[in-house]
């Protein structure tokens, strides 16, 4: 039973209406009508997170509840959030910011008729209404979302979109955006944080948005080598859910899966959860093809390492679109573990906590998830509590609380959470679950349950959408991460939010600042820590700005205490500026000669990462 | 070069805050009840307070100790065990054992001394509460300044007073010599380290990962003297990085937010060890700290010693002066534990910074009327006036409060009253008789040979001049660019270029004695033009700086003043030239540059007694080494000087105003 919740959990929609699915029925609507609408902004939403039909409000008694069907919070009613909200933000639920609703501001196509033309020859798809072109202007960077909210018009908007539907069709809009000197923008899920998704205001040439959506098949899976060749359009939800018919899956699942694409991935170098057991995207792919102004990137040979050089997929992960399209992907999978379990300890602080992920580390005994959230984010945690329904459950809550604050001497507002996911063999599963419990319990952690570890869990793929809730009411949020060695964790945490406190004091925020980490991923010699940060901006002038002021006296602190550019979430336009500090001038000397050779025309002119 | 409109930074208005009188209160209700109160005080992000022993195991059990412990273990041959007991010992004899008992004595003891001694302790209130607020959100350094033995405790009691936490202070080993009391001072919080460590790793990693741990956790504030050892002049020492920079790295390295560096500025206005240092200078060597020295002390007791001011400077944060100077990435590539030697742009910085915070200092450094009094009578040996003193004595006040000096001059007395009482105060120092005020010339039993006498009277002088020295920092800039004047205009040069080279010479050849900022000559020269036109002494038309007529008394003080630097200087350097032997020793250079000053004195070819300070030679050497005209060679167990003679001369005309900056400087190379 418990195995079954929990996919529901991390895989949400099991509904007919998961992205693709719709799309795909757009694709044959327009093989029809050929007049081309495909209708993401149908089930999504054009202005904020996710799904239309999901998101947190504040009902007519002032309970916040999260509507829609999706999610496992879905339809429920969460009565400590309101006190949360308004304690932790001086924020009023009277205070509602009015949403402007002006989003036809446009910027008019300036289309390149000549490969229009030839376009229209090849029978690929494409469109230039406003409301295609300004869905895929964009990623979900706070300014983006806030723009849009405010009605704000966009300097610069792709011209057109087009949708390719297999390799060979990317390969003749390639030819002919070359030929025609057409600027290409690759979009697969938009799910970037990092401007990587903004036009270049400065570019003259027609933009076409290349959206891969419709290249999300997949086209086989080789049981003997447990691969799978993938069109690299395939979200990550849908990926997930086709090899689970087959007995298999990827492991691959970074937060965004609901929304993100294989190709997305791999030009960003993403990570999933539970790369612990299955790796990260570039552990997870065997081969890629690649089609680039200077033809197709591929290997001869699916040999599982290679000794031929410097790998030439490490050309293309990471490179966000500024070399050419990932168009298919052959990666690893599983078959689908056999048993999952979560889990949650409790710590009577951050450096408890901290240390103990560092010895399970150490030991290499992580669990496929281990993430140990901060304070700050097990209270929000407990205002995402559903209304309990039985008096009982209340009373048992209350007894551990109770158990753990009183008897064991925690401080409520010390106290961190970690929370686990194990997967394996029922047996294997239990006894590694012994093993990391009695590591936990020599730094002082409490077994805390299933259910916390769960909830946790659930936080991630809501929390995106609690951002428009909080914008709503003059709340401004975003994330950011980095990977940090594990000696420098606790000094770079409590610098970077101790920085962040202070900027937004100096630069006039009324309110006191959120600002919270989290310790996501876990490797031999670091960890990867996100950050959540977010105030009230009642009363500032341009809240966006302030913000960008804020994170980037935080991401230079990062810097000076020994963090990295990123993570998982890339470069794109937003730290860009940092990247020579990062990987030096030679270094980027070295990506730069390497576009030059393969873009000499900067076709893919997203103008991301140098 | 300089350019006319970039004028000093600095406010010459600074504002600064009211003092109370902390005694008041100690003369009006019980001391034993004061020393007995309640005690909390709000620590740094309410750590709780270490037991000094878990401190100690902390430190032995870091990382950056044991690495240190396993490299001398390897490079000595000798067993880790062994260096671990090693440093073990180490840590024993230096860590402080504070202890609150300890601190309750004190307050009690120290409210009957100050009582007898002082008639007031006076605070600013306002810098009391910066520094609660301080301590409270980052780890905070206690700089202040020193120029007596009491600073420490003085500092302790003012804090327990206040309610703040005690801070720990690193204290020179020297005391350990008086047993009971080195042990009083380490309950009351003072640790010892070595005058000397140079080479001892071990003994540096011991000592700097005890402070950094202190630091780090915030468990106290750091107490250190940045001038590294008690000012026998009253001038600002330069100061000292060792400590600095221990207290500044966990900074760079992130491992705190922010470090507060707390300029302090305790004033007296009767030192206590005033004549001691005077002898000290002249070559009696300093009495070893004993505790029955100290005792004896006590007829210290029945004098009066004025008031004491101590000014708590704004919190300086290392977060904002650092900002675009270092770049703290720069530590990334390196484990934290393992100790590595500052890089050049950190160097810098840090001495930079020490450079500042001396300054701050003196800027708010209380100065009594007294200390102008000094200044005009060490111009007058021969004695001057009552009545022409104090209007000189009006008349430099003014001055001194256009170049915001925080003078600290008696509201609604007369002048006559004023100038009275500090006579009386500094009786010792200066007498009046028949109209006419002098300095006061120790009476010795018996009779006395002219050394002697001339020994008495240099004591004087120099005790004089340690009042004097307290007024300096106000008046050096200027007073540079009136010497300069004064050299062009021998040469008949009052150009910029010309002025500013000669300037820039003194600054240059100065900067031992004085606190000038690395960096900063134009930024002074600039100051000094911007005091004196302001004053009215100077205007500056176009290119030239030419003396006003009302400007004359002005530049003559300012000329007399640094003159006993400009004689003390070109005596070391003819000296140097005429008189030292080939093999001249560093050991011999002191004593053989005073007797050839005792000579000239005594033979009437010089007036200048403060060259016999040992202070003043060692300043002029210093100089003459950074200057490369003279160089040490270390030659078997002796480190030897050679002398450059041309180089030495050419500086020895330059500072006589014989010879124009410009050729002197070519003359060097």
């Amino acid at each position: 039973g418990l195995f079954h919740l929990s996919i529901v959990v991390l895989c949400p929609p099991l509904t007919s209406d998961s992205i693709s699915t719709v799309l795909a029925a757009a694709t044959i609507t327009m093989k029809l009508t050929s007049t081309v609408c495909f209708p993401r902004q149908e089930i999504m939403k054009w202005n904020g997170w996710g799904y239309s039909d999901s998101k947190f409000l504040f009902n007519k008694k002032g309970q916040a509840e999260f509507t829609g069907k999706r999610y496992r919070l879905s339809g429920m009613v969460l009565p400590s959030l309101q006190d949360w909200f308004e304690n932790t933000f001086g924020a009023s639920v009277n205070h509602k910011s009015p949403p402007a609703l002006n989003a036809s501001a446009v910027p008019p196509a300036s289309l390149n008729e000549a490969f229009v033309e030839d376009l229209k020859a090849t029978g690929i798809p494409f469109s230039h209404e406003a409301e295609d072109r300004v869905f895929r202007a964009h990623g979900h960077c706070l300014h983006e979302i806030f723009a849009l909210r405010e009605g704000k018009k966009f300097e610069r908007v792709p011209d057109m979109v087009v949708w390719p539907n297999c390799h060979s069709d990317v390969v003749k809009i390639v030819e002919l955006a070359c030929k025609h000197n057409v600027c290409l923008i690759p979009y697969g899920g938009g799910t970037s944080v990092t401007s990587a998704l903004e036009c270049p205001p400065e570019e003259t040439r027609c933009i076409v948005s290349l959206d891969t959506s419709q290249m999300n098949r997949i086209l086989w899976i080789d049981e003997k080598n447990l691969v799978a060749h993938v069109e690299a359009g395939i979200i990550g939800q849908d990926l997930e859910r086709l090899l689970n018919e087959s007995g298999y899956c990827t492991g691959h699942e970074p937060d965004s899966m609901e929304f993100s694409s294989l190709g997305g991935w791999v030009a960003t170098r993403a990570s999933g959860m539970k790369k612990n057991v299955y790796g990260n995207i570039e552990d997870l792919v065997i081969h890629i093809k690649v089609v680039t102004p200077r033809g197709v990137i591929e290997k001869s040979c699916q040999g599982p390492r290679m000794s031929t050089g410097p790998d030439i997929h490490h050309f293309i992960l990471g490179s966000e679109g500024t070399l050419g399209v990932v168009t298919e992907v052959t990666m690893k999978i599983r078959p689908i573990p056999e048993y999952q379990k979560y889990g949650s300890v409790v710590f009577p602080n951050f450096e408890a906590g901290v240390a103990c992920l560092r010895e399970v580390a150490k030991q290499r005994c992580a669990p496929a998830s281990i993430r140990l959230m901060d304070n700050e984010q097990f209270q929000f945690g407990h205002a995402l509590k559903p209304q309990v329904s039985s008096i009982f459950t209340n009373f048992v809550e209350g007894l551990k609380k109770f158990y753990i604050t009183k008897f064991k001497g925690f401080d409520p507002h010390q106290l961190v959470v970690a929370t686990l996911l194990f997967e394996g063999d029922r047996e294997r599963v239990l006894q590694h679950e012994k093993q990391v419990y009695d590591i936990a319990a020599t730094f002082g952690g409490l077994a805390a349950g299933e259910d916390n570890g769960q909830r946790g869990y659930i936080l991630t793929f809501v929390i995106a959408y609690l951002r428009d809730l909080g914008m709503d009411y003059y709340v401004v949020a975003e994330s950011f991460e980095t990977s940090v060695p594990w000696d420098r964790v606790l000094d770079l945490c409590r610098n970077v939010k101790e920085r962040i406190n202070r900027e937004c004091k100096e630069r006039g925020v009324q309110f006191q600042p959120l600002t919270s980490c989290r310790v996501t991923q876990t490797y031999d010699a670091g960890a990867c820590v996100y950050f959540y940060f977010a105030f009230n901006y009642r009363g500032l002038a341009d809240p966006v700005h302030t913000y960008e002021r804020v994170e980037h006296a935080a991401r230079e602190e990062i810097l000076a205490n020994g963090g990295s550019l990123s993570h998982h979430h890339g470069v794109g336009k937003l730290r860009k500026e940092w990247m020579k500090e990062s990987i030096s001038s030679l270094g980027v000397g070295m990506l730069q000669s390497v576009k030059d050779y393969v873009d000499p025309d900067n076709i893919f002119g997203n103008r991301n990462l140098l | 070069m300089a350019s006319k409109t970039l004028y000093s930074q600095r406010d010459p208005m600074l504002k600064r805050d009211g003092f109370e009188d902390i005694l008041e209160e100690r003369r009006n209700s019980s001391d034993l009840k004061y020393a007995l109160r309640c005690y909390a005080p709000v620590l740094y992000k309410g750590v709780t307070p270490c037991k000094a022993n878990m401190l100690k195991n902390i430190v032995l059990q870091s990382d950056q100790l044991r690495y240190v412990i396993n490299q001398v273990s390897q490079e000595s041959g000798e067993a880790p065990d062994i260096i671990q007991e090693e440093a073990s010992v180490i840590l024993e004899e230096m860590a402080h054992r504070l202890q609150i008992s300890t601190v309750r004595f004190f307050a009690f003891a120290l409210s009957k001394a100050f009582k007898t001694l002082f008639q007031h302790v006076c605070v600013n209130e306002e810098g009391i509460q910066r520094l609660q607020q301080a301590i409270q959100e980052h780890p905070v350094v206690l700089l202040p300044s020193h120029r007596s033995y009491m600073d420490f405790l003085l500092m302790s009691y003012i804090l327990y007073t206040y309610d703040l936490a005690l801070p720990v202070i690193a204290a020179g080993m020297d005391f350990m010599g008086m047993k009971f009391v080195g042990e009083m001072l380490r309950m009351s919080g003072a640790f010892f380290i070595r005058r000397s460590f140079g080479g001892d790793k071990l003994y540096w990693a011991v000592f700097s990962e005890y402070v950094k741990t202190m630091l780090r956790n915030g468990f106290a504030p750091i107490e250190f003297f940045l001038e590294g050892t008690r000012s026998r002049t009253c001038k600002s020492l330069t100061p000292k990085l060792g400590l600095l920079n221990i207290v500044i790295e966990p900074f760079f390295k992130g491992e705190v937010f922010d470090v507060n560096l707390v300029p302090i500025s305790i004033s007296y206005e009767r030192i206590l060890e005033e004549s001691l240092y005077a002898r000290e200078l002249l070559g009696v060597p300093k009495p070893k700290e004993s505790t029955s020295g100290l005792l004896k002390a006590r007829r210290i007791l029945s004098e009066d010693y004025g008031s004491i001011h101590v000014y708590f400077g704004q919190p300086v944060s290392v977060r904002s002066l650092a900002q675009g100077k270092v770049n703290r990435s720069t530590y990334n590539l390196f484990p934290r534990h393992i100790p590595r030697k500052p890089m050049e742009e950190t160097q810098s910085f840090v001495n930079d910074t020490a450079y500042r915070i001396v300054r701050l200092q003196e800027d708010n450094m209380v100065l009594k009327p007294w200390v102008l009094m000094a200044s005009l009578l060490l111009q007058n040996l021969e004695g001057m006036e009552l009545s022409v003193l104090t209007e000189q004595t009006v008349w430099l006040r003014g001055l001194a409060l256009s170049y915001a000096a925080f003078l600290d001059w008696p509201d609604h007395a007369p002048t006559a009253k004023v100038v009275s009482s500090s006579l009386a105060l500094h009786r010792g120092l200066a007498c009046v008789s028949g109209g006419r005020v002098s300095l006061v010339v120790g009476e010795p039993l018996g009779p006395v040979t002219p050394e002697e006498a001339l020994f008495n009277r240099a004591v004087s002088v120099l005790s004089c001049a340690s009042y004097r020295n307290q007024v300096l920092h106000v008046f050096l800039r200027p007073a540079m660019l009136a010497v300069a004047m004064h050299t062009a205009a021998s040469s008949k040069k009052s150009e910029w270029p010309g002025l500013y080279n000669c300037f820039s010479f003194l600054w240059d050849m100065f900067s031992n004695d004085f606190i000038l900022c690395p960096g900063d000559t134009v930024q002074d020269f600039e100051e000094a033009c911007y005091l004196l036109v302001k004053t009215g002494a100077v205007q500056m038309p176009q290119q030239d700086i030419v003396m006003t007529d009302i400007g004359q008394p002005t530049l003559s003080f300012f000329n007399g003043l640094l003159e006993p630097f400009l004689q003390g200087y070109q005596v070391v350097c003819r000296y140097l030239c005429e008189e030292a032997s080939e093999g001249l020793t560093e050991k011999q250079y002191i004593p053989a540059v005073r007797s050839f000053a005792v000579k000239l004195i005594l033979a009437g070819n010089l007036r200048c007694y403060e060259v016999l300070s040992s202070d003043m030679q060692k300043n002029a050497l210093a100089a003459l080494l950074r200057m490369d005209a003279v160089r040490k060679v270390k030659v078997a167990d002796q480190v030897t000087l050679i002398v450059n003679k041309m180089a030495v001369n050419s500086i020895d005309d330059i500072l006589g105003g014989k010879l124009p900056t410009q050729k002197a400087l070519l003359a060097r190379l």
